[in-house]
C-alpha cells in the first residue's frame, strides 16, 4: 500500500499531469475545491503555483467546523454547561468560536468537556459514569454522519439511558446547487470531495452536469490526486461535456457504500441547515429520526442559548464561498492568527484562511 | 475532518464487527459494519473509528500506470506528427 500511496506522490507523474493541464487549459476557468482536506492539499503541495494562468482554484464550503453557524456552536457551548452534562466530539470543534465562547474555553472553566477519537468512544464513557449524562457533538458531512449514525443505532441496541447525539451534521450536493445558483459566485467546474464521495457516490451530484451543465470530478487527496482531477476537469471543458467522473477510483465506487447510506437514513431524516456565510439551506441537514428521540440532545438536554451574534470584521462567510480570498480580509494575518484565530477559517486546521497563512506568504 | 486513511486488517472482523488494524505500523480496534464483506488482509478506508470503504487497489496500481505512461503517449503522438508534417512538407516541396 505505501508504494501505491508514493506513487499518488510521484514527482514525475505529478510533472506530466501539469504539462497536461497547461496544455488543456486553453480557456479560462474557475475550479472549486469542496472538501478542507483537499484545501489543505492544494496548499501544502504549492499545486496553486503550478497552475497555468487560464486554471484559478477556489475553495468552497468544504470545512464542517467553518460552516457551523454560531447559533449552532452557542447550542452546544449551552449544554456542556448544564450540570452532570459531559460534552464529546471531535479535537476540530474544540476552538470553534461560538457567539461569545468556545468548548475550549468552556473546558478551561471546569465543564466536562472531552475530544474522543471515535463516536464509539463515547458510548463507553456513558457505560463508565452511569450518573453523568454523555451527549456526542457530532459534525461533519455523509463521510462522518454514517459513523454517528451507527453509534446511534448501537446506543439503542445498548439501551443506553445516559447518552444523546446533537447532530449538527449538513450534506454536500444541495450546497453546490445553492453556490451555482448564487450569482456572486462564478465557477466552471467542481473539485468534489473523495470520501463524501466514498459513501454517496456519483448519482446525489449528476444534477450539476444535466441542470446547470457544469462538470466535476471526485478528487483523491495526493498531490497526483488533485492534479488527476483539475486535468480531468480542463479536459471536460476544453471537450464541450459536462459529467460527474471519478478520478479516485482506489476509494469510491460509483454506487457509493449502500451501507453506510442505509445507515444514515436509518437514523437521521433531512431537516434545514445553516451553513455560516450562506445561509439555511433546505434539507441538507441531517435530524435525529423520532423513533430515536430518546437518544436525540436537543430533547434530552433541553436548553436555551443567548441570542447569537456574528464577529465583527470576519469575513468567513465569503471567504467560504469563494467570493472572497483569505488574505484579501482586513482580520488576515493582522488580528486574526493561527495562534489567535478570530474566524472559524483560521482555527481549523483545514480552514482556507489557516492553510493559506501556512503555506503561503500572502498577508505578511 | 473527511480525512481518511489506508489502513490493513489483520484479524478478522469479531461478532460485534470489530477489528484490529495496522495504519502505517499503528495498531487500532476500528468498526467494520458499513465494510461488512471486508477480511483479514484487505486494506480499508478509516475515518472516525469507522472503514467506510474497501481500497480497490488494482484499481490503484492501473490509474498509476495511466499516468505514468499518459505523457509519453503524448510526447510519441506528437513526435509522430511532427515527423508526418516534415514529410508531408518534403513531398511537396521541390
Amino acid at each position: 500500500m505505501s508504494d501505491i500511496l508514493d506513487g499518488f506522490r510521484d514527482p514525475e507523474v505529478a510533472q506530466r499531469l501539469v504539462e497536461e493541464i497547461h496544455a488543456t487549459a486553453t480557456e479560462p476557468c474557475t475550479l472549486m475545491e469542496v472538501c478542507g482536506t483537499h484545501t489543505m492539499a492544494v496548499a501544502k503541495h504549492g499545486l496553486r503555483g503550478v497552475m497555468p494562468s487560464t486554471v484559478k482554484l477556489l475553495s468552497g464550503p468544504g470545512c464542517p467546523v467553518c460552516v457551523t453557524a454560531n447559533p449552532d456552536i452557542d447550542l452546544a457551548i449551552e449544554m456542556a454547561r448544564q450540570p452532570g452534562v459531559v460534552l464529546t466530539t471531535f479535537g476540530d470543534m474544540m476552538k470553534v468560536p461560538g457567539s461569545y465562547s468556545s468548548l475550549a474555553a468552556e473546558k478551561a472553566e471546569g465543564r466536562d468537556v472531552r475530544v474522543v477519537y471515535s463516536p464509539l468512544d463515547s458510548l463507553s464513557i456513558a457505560e463508565a459514569e452511569p450518573d453523568k449524562h454523555v451527549v456526542f457533538l457530532g459534525v461533519g458531512f455523509e463521510t462522518t454522519a454514517p459513523t454517528v449514525a451507527l453509534t446511534i443505532r448501537e446506543a439503542a441496541r445498548r439501551e443506553l439511558p445516559n447518552w444523546s447525539a446533537l447532530s449538527l451534521h449538513k450534506t454536500v450536493p444541495e450546497a453546490l446547487r445553492a453556490l451555482v445558483n448564487d450569482p456572486a459566485v462564478k465557477v466552471t467546474g467542481f473539485i468534489l470531495p473523495g470520501h463524501v464521495s466514498t459513501i454517496i457516490g456519483t448519482a446525489p451530484y449528476e444534477f450539476l452536469a444535466s441542470e446547470y451543465g457544469v462538470p466535476s470530478v471526485i478528487t483523491g487527496f495526493e498531490p497526483v490526486d488533485v492534479l488527476q482531477g483539475v486535468w480531468m476537469l480542463t479536459k471536460q471543458l476544453s471537450e464541450g461535456r459536462a459529467e460527474v467522473e471519478i478520478a479516485y477510483g482506489r476509494g469510491v465506487r460509483a454506487e457509493g457504500n449502500p451501507a453506510a447510506v442505509a445507515a444514515i437514513d436509518e437514523a437521521f431524516e433531512p431537516s434545514d441547515a445553516e451553513w455560516r456565510g450562506i445561509g439555511v439551506i433546505p434539507g441538507t441537514g441531517l435530524a435525529l429520526r423520532p423513533e430515536f428521540a430518546n437518544y436525540d440532545a436537543r430533547v434530552r438536554v433541553p436548553c436555551t442559548p443567548p441570542e447569537p451574534r456574528e464577529i465583527k470584521g470576519c469575513q468567513c462567510g465569503d471567504v467560504l464561498r469563494g467570493i472572497t480570498l483569505p488574505f484579501e480580509c482586513r482580520l488576515f494575518g493582522k488580528g486574526c492568527t493561527p495562534e489567535n484565530p478570530i474566524g472559524p477559517c483560521m482555527v481549523s486546521s483545514e480552514g482556507s484562511c489557516a492553510a493559506y497563512y501556512r503555506y503561503t506568504d500572502y498577508g505578511r | 475532518m473527511c480525512l481518511a486513511i489506508p489502513a490493513r486488517l489483520v484479524t478478522e472482523p469479531n461478532d460485534i464487527q470489530m477489528v484490529e488494524v495496522d495504519i502505517l505500523g499503528v495498531r487500532r480496534h476500528v468498526s467494520v459494519m458499513m465494510t461488512p464483506s471486508a477480511t483479514q488482509g484487505d486494506y480499508v478506508l478509516v475515518h472516525a473509528g469507522f472503514a467506510i470503504q474497501i481500497v480497490d487497489d488494482e484499481f490503484a496500481a492501473e490509474t498509476l500506470e495511466m499516468l505514468r505512461t499518459m505523457g509519453i503517449k503524448h510526447a510519441e503522438e506528437l513526435a509522430a506528427e511532427a515527423e508526418a508534417e516534415e514529410a508531408a512538407a518534403e513531398s511537396v516541396s521541390p
